[in-house]
């Protein structure tokens, strides 16, 4: 059964989920999207994964966060609190929603993965320290390079090509 | 342990709907980024849950490589959003269907 702390961590992650897509401010948004981000941190703590919690908190909630609010800022002040959706998408939208959350909860529920339970101890952060500069190596290698590759791909995209060098310095 | 992985699962399956949810009403292109971010994190929770029921340490390491690589698509796509934003002056995607070539 679960604790209190996993009902309210679950409580503040869906309901800033759904607030992150509902509420007419993207500002709003934003921050509750933050909302979410920390209470899969806070997940990641109860499950006794501190290491990728503070990667969570430090990746998610402090740059990604970040980064979306200041793109927000970017835009027109009326887009911002404009909701754009189609009306007649949102029933068959909620539809949908319920009926996957019924139909993977009933397979999930039903499928034998209630008797999991575990007494072993933890995974040590050094076990994944290890894991990572011997058997993943090559992936920690690639992953390094598409992270280069993404953040030098993001920033010639979003460079204006019609603002010479002099109006820049003004 | 108090909590089960069926809890943790139940989460994580809550999380993927509303994110599913997201996608398909919403046009708004910064919103449909946040409710991929909810996808992708439903994921890591279920990485790292039957990482620590199974108990077997690869899946931290899958949760770790996820978030980086969620920063570079996050990177990517709202500088996508900038451009887009900044030649059609919107950022509703009904308004970008030219971009279908």
């Amino acid at each position: 059964m679960a604790d209190a702390a996993f009902l309210a961590l679950s409580v503040i992650t869906i309901g800033s989920a759904i607030a992150a897509l509902e509420l007419r401010s993207l500002i709003y948004g934003s921050i509750a999207l933050m909302g979410t981000l920390g209470g899969v941190a806070g997940f990641f703590l109860l499950l006794d994964a501190p290491f990728v919690a503070l990667f969570q908190l430090a990746v998610y909630v402090g740059s990604i966060a970040v980064l979306i609010l200041f793109t927000v800022m970017l835009v027109k002040r009326e887009l911002i609190f404009k909701k754009i959706e189609d009306k007649r998408r949102k029933f068959a939208g909620i539809g949908l929603m319920l009926v996957m959350m019924v139909s993977l909860g009933a397979v999930f529920l039903d499928s034998g993965i209630k008797t999991i339970t575990t007494d072993e101890p933890a995974t040590n952060f050094r076990d994944i320290g290890t894991d990572f500069v011997t058997y993943y190596w090559p992936a920690l290698i690639l992953m390094g390079l598409i992270l280069a590759g993404s953040v030098t791909g993001a920033l010639v995209l979003a460079k204006r090509e019609d603002v010479e060098n002099d109006q820049r310095v003004n | 342990m108090t909590n089960e992985l069926i809890d943790f699962t139940l989460v994580s399956v809550a999380m993927l709907a509303i994110g599913i949810y997201g996608l398909a009403v919403k046009r708004n292109f910064i919103r449909m980024l946040f409710a991929v971010e909810i996808i992708i994190n439903a994921a890591n929770l279920n990485l790292v849950a039957f990482g620590r029921f199974l108990p077997h340490s690869g899946g931290q390491t899958l949760a770790l490589f996820s978030i980086a690589i969620a920063a570079a698509e996050v990177a990517v796509g709202l500088s996508l959003i900038i451009v887009a934003y900044r030649m059609y002056q919107n950022v509703d995607i009904a308004d970008f269907r030219s971009l279908k070539g």
